[in-house]
């Protein structure tokens, strides 16, 4: 039982970054179609750079709050030198261009910061709470209630203001949108912007349990994008719940099987949802119209 | 009719003539060595074109079945003995049988979900690979034996060049054959409209696993070459950015080019090898690198120069 | 002989019942015309018998023989084929070479010959390629053979379309529009090119929105309203039953609506 409780915190506690992750390639994907593989990079770069400042003597939260901002900047560039010229481009030649950003983002992280793993002291102290034989990290609790007030942010922006019905808008009809005067572009760089800023948020979350280095990204990238596919691409639940699961399923094939292989049952259980519900959990199945 | 032959074959003759006379302005032994992979990923890229560029099927997993070929030349000799050319042989086999299997329910997939789909696969193959350490040697990889042919062994860039050009003239003759017979124009009508191909009769699904399954051999032999020349193979062949390179290849070089192919391998094995004066900024530049391409010759460098000259011309 | 029978067919998506047990029969030779208001359920008609939609209720015979869920690939290959009302071009390759795929079905190479280019597969090529090439000269597109298909004009594209069913050899071709978007002058080359399949024994079931091609060339025509038959005869009985005429235009309408059927 307290092994149970053990998992599942911490299950819960990676899973709400891969939800995070998945958020991020949702709602770009959303307003664009186009899916970022470089949002692996942006949980790099928030954690990155919030390490790096409080070296410097900068005071944390004003840190984590320079890291988000540059962090949603480059995002912003990201679509406006990379994604915005390219408009029309084939998927394949879109996917390659957020994986030629994503490893020029890793390139140059290496540079600006260094090659070594990195931490930052957790918000609550180190000291486990101990709760039914589980020591669960105060950390962990940072990670999940950060991430419920995101989520919640997140849903009453879209649901309740008129740029969060426009963002909606434009992911159910680019051309109707367009036509009764949204500015698509900007939506698209919006979803960009605040990609962005969940992923650096995700990543300041999670550096002081799972360490950070500048290549993070790439496995980062990979399970939210995994997660957005379980939940079926495109719904936000889909996404939450996704990154969830995939975060329980690795934390429990770590404990129950081994943790060599946690990362080879998470892919392979996509593989069996894909095969068998490939629409994901909440997504809905395409009818083919000739 | 002998015509449109000598038409037919005028590619891989100009191709053949390049690789034949290229040695000639090699300046040292260096060049062999750079020329050799060139040729060994453009076979690898060959295969995939055929899969992306012709069918339209992404696969963003295909350095798996470079994994297999390559572990295959290591762990055949090394735990049993067998000579490396037959390993190199039931590796491609291998291959051939792994990509039938996991492509038979994959392939229905379609765009982002078959990209992940794949994805996983290429994932798991490396997975595996990096935690069977008691016969890969896990993430320090392993040893390869050289291959010997009729008691000749093969070592030194030289040899490797000539015979990593012999078999990659042989993949673009065999894919040039291809793409121009009843399944060749198949696999175009599928990447164009698959429902007007099901309704003349064309089994997609079928034909999907029969591309599949060959592009995966042509990696799976590039993979062989890849460990057999380098003496040494880890995890990293099979990874990740090792199937986003093959990828890149594909895409840079020109979707559908079969020439675009050894121009797409060219590129990104020429370019970091040049880049390794920067060093630090190696990974940086390649990622500019592939932007900067994507966005301005979308289509590919070959295709895209093709309608230039072609507009010159005119 | 009757070579295909649908039995009560239906389909729903999304709780909307599109085909609502709806029954054809049509006899060979002849050209069976489906028409219908838009939305009444046409194409997804066409999408049921031709296997790209699986009916939920209700099944299809071809040739006397129960084809009800089988992959439009099968059923091409008993000799059913179509064209589509939204353009479906291979648009990279050539106008023969879009005609040579609708060959497939009669095209007998193994892989391993296809990779080594064995003389079997110049033979096989050079026989779809005259093949190919005489069912362009029947839609009167021989001239463009060579072209780039995407080059061509929107009416040419519609014979494309027919040209590569065609070269399938099918005993039962369905045409989904088309002479839509085309004027008159190419509305009058799909008549001609029509009559010239049926004389050649293949049977032709046509949607159609263009009444003045539908009531020249067909012998049945079936009328469908919000996925429903509403009416099946000939052309002459059709286009005298008020029920048809109202559910076109209306009640109101109906007196210009007896115009336009004419």
């Amino acid at each position: 039982m307290a092994e149970l409780l053990q998992f599942v915190s911490s299950g819960l506690t990676v899973g709400a970054i891969y939800a995070l992750v998945a958020l991020g390639f949702t709602l770009i994907y959303k307003a664009s179609d186009i899916i970022n593989f470089a949002q692996g990079e942006f949980v790099m770069l928030g954690g990155m750079t919030t390490v790096f400042m409080t070296l410097a003597g900068v005071p944390l939260p004003l840190a984590a709050s320079i890291a988000i901002v540059a962090t949603t900047a480059i995002g912003v560039a990201l679509h406006r030198f990379a994604i915005e010229p390219a408009r029309g481009a084939s998927a394949v030649s879109l996917i390659m261009i957020t994986i030629g950003a994503s490893i020029f983002l890793r390139g140059t992280a290496q540079i600006v910061f260094d090659r070594r793993f990195h931490s930052l002291p957790p918000l609550l102290g180190a000291d486990p709470i101990h709760f039914g034989g589980a020591a669960i990290l105060p950390q962990s609790l940072v990670v999940l209630a950060s991430a419920t007030v995101i989520v919640t942010l997140l849903w009453l922006f879209i649901d309740r203001t008129l740029l969060g019905k426009a963002v909606l808008a434009t992911a159910a009809n680019r051309l109707a949108a367009r036509l009764i005067g949204i500015d698509t572009r900007r939506i698209v760089e919006f979803s960009f912007a605040i990609s962005a800023a969940i992923g650096a948020i995700a990543g300041i979350l999670i550096t002081p349990i799972a360490l950070t280095s500048y290549d993070v990204g790439t496995l980062l990238a990979l399970k939210g994008f995994a997660a957005a596919m379980l939940g079926g691409i495109g719904s936000a639940l889909g996404a939450v719940v996704g990154g969830l699961l995939i975060g329980m399923i690795e934390a429990f094939a770590a404990g129950y099987l081994s943790s060599n292989y946690k990362d080879a049952v998470a892919f392979l259980i996509i593989l069996v949802v894909l095969i068998f519900i490939p629409q994901g959990l909440f997504g809905r199945a395409k009818i083919e119209r000739v | 009719m002998r015509k449109i032959i000598d038409m037919r074959l005028l590619p891989v003759l100009a191709i053949t003539a390049i690789v034949v006379v290229l040695p000639y302005f090699f300046p040292s032994a260096y060049y062999y060595r750079i020329g050799a992979l060139v040729l060994i990923f453009a076979l690898a890229v060959v295969g995939l074109n055929l899969l992306m560029g012709f069918a339209g099927q992404v696969s963003l997993g295909h350095a798996g079945f470079l994994g297999i070929g390559a572990y295959s030349v290591a762990i055949g000799p090394g735990y049993f003995g067998a000579p490396s050319w037959l390993c190199l042989f039931v590796g491609a086999m291998l291959s051939g049988v792994v990509a039938f299997l996991v492509g038979r329910p994959i392939l229905r997939l379609k765009g982002h979900y078959l990209a992940v789909a794949t994805l996983g696969f290429g994932l798991l193959v490396a997975i595996v690979l990096t935690n069977e350490a008691g016969f890969t040697g896990g993430p320090d990889g392993m040893s390869v034996p050289k291959l010997v042919l009729f008691g000749w062994s093969a070592r030194g860039a030289d040899a490797w060049y000539w015979i990593a050009g012999a078999t990659f003239i042989g993949g673009f003759l065999l894919a040039l054959n291809l793409m121009q017979s009843p399944t060749g124009r198949a696999l175009q009508a599928i990447h164009d409209s698959e429902i007007a191909a099901l309704v003349l009769g064309v089994d997609v699904a079928r034909k999907k696993l029969t591309i599949f399954t060959i592009s995966a051999m042509y990696a799976s032999v590039a993979g062989s070459y890849l460990a057999l020349f380098n003496g040494h193979i880890t995890p990293d062949v099979a990874g990740f950015l090792r199937s986003i390179e093959l990828v890149a290849m594909v895409v840079l070089g020109g979707m559908g080019s079969i020439v675009g192919s050894l121009v797409g391998a060219v590129v990104l094995v020429v370019l970091p090898q040049a880049l390794t004066v920067f060093h630090e900024y190696e990974q940086a530049l390649l990622g500019l690198i592939v932007m900067v391409f994507m966005i301005f010759l979308r289509r590919g460098i070959v295709p895209s120069l093709a309608t230039k000259f072609a507009g010159w011309r005119k | 002989m009757t070579i295909l029978e649908a039995d009560r067919l239906s389909i729903s998506f999304g709780g909307v019942r599109a085909i609502d047990g709806v029954s054809i029969a049509i006899e060979s030779g002849q050209v069976f015309s489906i028409i219908g208001p838009n939305g009444s359920g046409k194409t997804t008609l066409f999408n049921l018998v031709s296997g790209i939609y699986t009916p939920n209720d209700g099944n299809v015979r071809l040739g006397g023989e129960t084809v009800t869920g089988l992959t439009p690939d099968r059923l091409a290959r008993r000799g059913l084929s179509r064209t589509f009302q939204n353009l479906q071009i291979f648009s990279r390759m050539s106008v023969l070479e879009n005609v040579m795929v609708g060959r497939h079905r009669h095209e007998h190479t193994g892989i391993l010959a296809e990779l080594l280019h064995w003389p079997s597969v110049t033979r096989q090529n050079e026989a779809t390629r005259e093949a190919a090439r005489m069912v362009l000269g029947r839609v009167g597109l021989a001239e463009a053979a060579d072209r780039p298909a995407a080059s061509l004009a929107y009416g040419a594209l519609k014979r494309l379309e027919i040209a590569r069913a065609l070269a399938s050899e099918p005993k039962l071709l369905l045409l989904d529009e088309p002479a839509a978007g085309c004027n008159a002058v190419e509305t009058q080359e799909i008549d001609r090119v029509i009559r010239s399949i049926v004389k050649d024994g293949t049977t032709v079931v046509l949607v159609e929105h263009d009444m003045r091609l539908v009531m020249n060339i067909s012998d049945r025509v079936h009328v469908l309203a919000s996925g429903r038959t509403l009416a099946e005869g000939t052309p002459d009985e059709v286009r005298s039953n008020p029920a048809v005429i109202e559910a076109y235009l209306g009640v109101h309408g109906s007196q210009e609506a007896a115009h336009a059927l004419d």
